[in-house]
């Protein structure tokens, strides 16, 4: 960490306040969060930036249930339970598991309630985690629940946005590549309404930003321009640039894709005229739409990004468990 | 006015009881099964596709004898909002009642959304009317709204 980077995180430390409402522990979305709940929150991912390994979690059992699998969310929480203390139970796929003897989902949180503190799951159906929490006796988060909302996603990109900028307020962020389908540019939208954001949509025609969230930036007075050419002179002026996987499956006009597909390329010569504070974000995993060569450059991002997500979910959990 | 009677005549006049008016005529029997209209005993008499000014083509159900709670009705609202209860006394509507949108849509409704926890673990659905005036629904577990148009019963 460089000076700058201690800096910023002091600054983290002492600036924001912190309050959050005690009613209900689980996190199913981010939607019910204000400003000062998810400043709050990033304050907390600080603290443990400052020290990872607290035995916070010290007799606790945190279950990890992944309908679907995903090793690099799994792997991320199941990290920050050990380095706070807890132990983890279980599984990664539910292939293995009585879900696919035809368990309901309400029988499998029944009964791992029995067991653990707190459950973190992956579920391939929408809504799943926002059920799962009505019915548990203990807290849920929520790791993604299929196309819906992914909220330890949305809170590490934002803690990035905020240890690389050293603020959170009035920041230039450009999303570049499929805006249509892409839950993490969505969830985005909605947690940034708090801090007066310019975005800019970059994007191919057809993965062009619903018309339904556009509207939601109108309501919320976020401001927006729409682009449909990606190179140096548009993302001049670029504090973020976060990057998203345009894939081929998302066209129905496969000749489009062809035409399009090196288009939302981000490459290390588009960079020489950005601003030096400029850091680029990307959820993971990169095919493609980042050339290797961005990754020397400084202002590559992704990778510290991804790392993040261990300090951003101890705070998470720790939240859950109304443990700070 | 008069062609708008005279389909009214063709179904016959009753006494006391109720006049749903104004469904949209696709929607006729999705009203009878709301209301549970088939276990009831008294005279009901259901008239669809008859003309009128308003809506082109409309249904009418006349029920003898029985009256509906607030809630009962408010059901209806989720698949047809511009319903009119005619409360008949004596053969005279002595009210007449435009349906209330509820706050919340419990167990009636399907979320259209295939991915959707509902439409695959045995639970009950969950709407929040977000729009009462077009009547659009927002699954309370996957966060999709459904247009009036592509709300279907369970
Ligand atoms: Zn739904």
């Amino acid at each position: 960490m460089g000076t700058n980077q201690k800096q910023i995180l002091k600054h983290i430390l002492s600036n924001t306040d912190y309050s959050m409402d005690n009613s209900s522990r689980s996190l199913i979305s981010l939607e019910g969060l204000d400003r000062n709940d998810i400043l709050g929150l990033l304050r907390q991912a600080a603290t443990f930036e400052a020290k990872p390994d607290r035995k916070i979690l010290d007799g606790k059992v945190v279950a990890t249930l992944f309908f679907e699998p995903s090793t690099r969310t799994r792997l991320s929480f199941e990290t920050a339970v050990n380095r706070l203390g807890g132990r983890v139970i279980g599984f990664s796929d539910a292939a293995t598991t009585s879900s696919s003897k035809g368990e309901t989902l309400k029988d499998t949180i029944m009964m791992v309630s029995n067991y653990a503190d707190l459950i973190i799951m992956r579920h391939y159906l929408e809504g799943a985690a926002k059920y799962a929490s009505e019915i548990s006796p203990v807290p849920i988060i929520n790791a993604g629940d299929g196309a819906n909302q992914h909220p330890s996603q949305t809170m590490l990109d934002l803690y990035s946005m905020l240890k690389t900028q050293g603020r959170l307020d009035g920041l230039e962020i450009f999303l570049v590549g499929d805006l249509k389908y892409g839950r993490t540019v969505h969830s985005m939208l909605t947690a940034m309404r708090f801090f007066n954001p310019t975005f800019h949509f970059i994007s191919p025609e057809e993965l062009r930003m619903p018309a339904e969230y556009k509207e939601f930036c109108r309501e919320n007075g976020i401001r927006f321009t729409e682009h449909s050419e990606f190179n140096e002179n548009v993302i001049s002026e670029a504090d973020i640039i976060y990057m998203t996987r345009v894939q081929r499956e998302r066209f129905t006009d496969l000749m489009e894709y062809e035409r399009v597909k090196d288009s939302f390329i981000l490459r290390n010569d588009m960079l020489a005229g950005t601003k030096p504070n400029l850091r680029i974000l990307h959820p993971l995993p990169r095919v493609n739409e980042i050339s290797q060569d961005v990754d020397s450059n400084p202002k590559a991002y992704y990778f510290q990004q991804a790392k993040n997500g261990l300090f951003v979910r101890e705070a998470l959990i720790c939240n859950a468990l109304n443990l700070l | 006015m008069e062609k708008a009677k005279k389909s009214e005549q063709l179904v016959a006049a009753i006494e006391n009881g109720t006049v749903i008016d104004h469904i949209p005529s696709d929607k006729v029997f999705d009203v009878v099964n709301l209301l549970g209209l088939t276990s009831i005993t008294t005279p009901i008499t259901i008239g669809a596709n008859l003309s009128s000014h308003k809506m082109g083509s409309k249904g009418i159900i006349k029920i003898a004898d029985r009256y509906f709670s607030e809630d009962e009705c408010s059901k209806l609202s989720v698949i047809a909002p511009n319903i009119v209860l005619n409360i008949i006394r004596n053969y005279e509507v002595a009210e007449k009642k435009a349906i209330p949108m509820p706050d919340e849509v419990r167990g009636i409704v399907k979320c259209c959304n295939p991915m959707c926890i509902t439409n695959h673990e045995p639970m009950q659905t969950v709407f929040r009317v977000v729009d009462k005036t077009n009547g659009t629904l927002r699954c309370r577990y996957c966060g999709k709204d459904i247009p009036k148009d592509d709300v279907k019963l369970l």
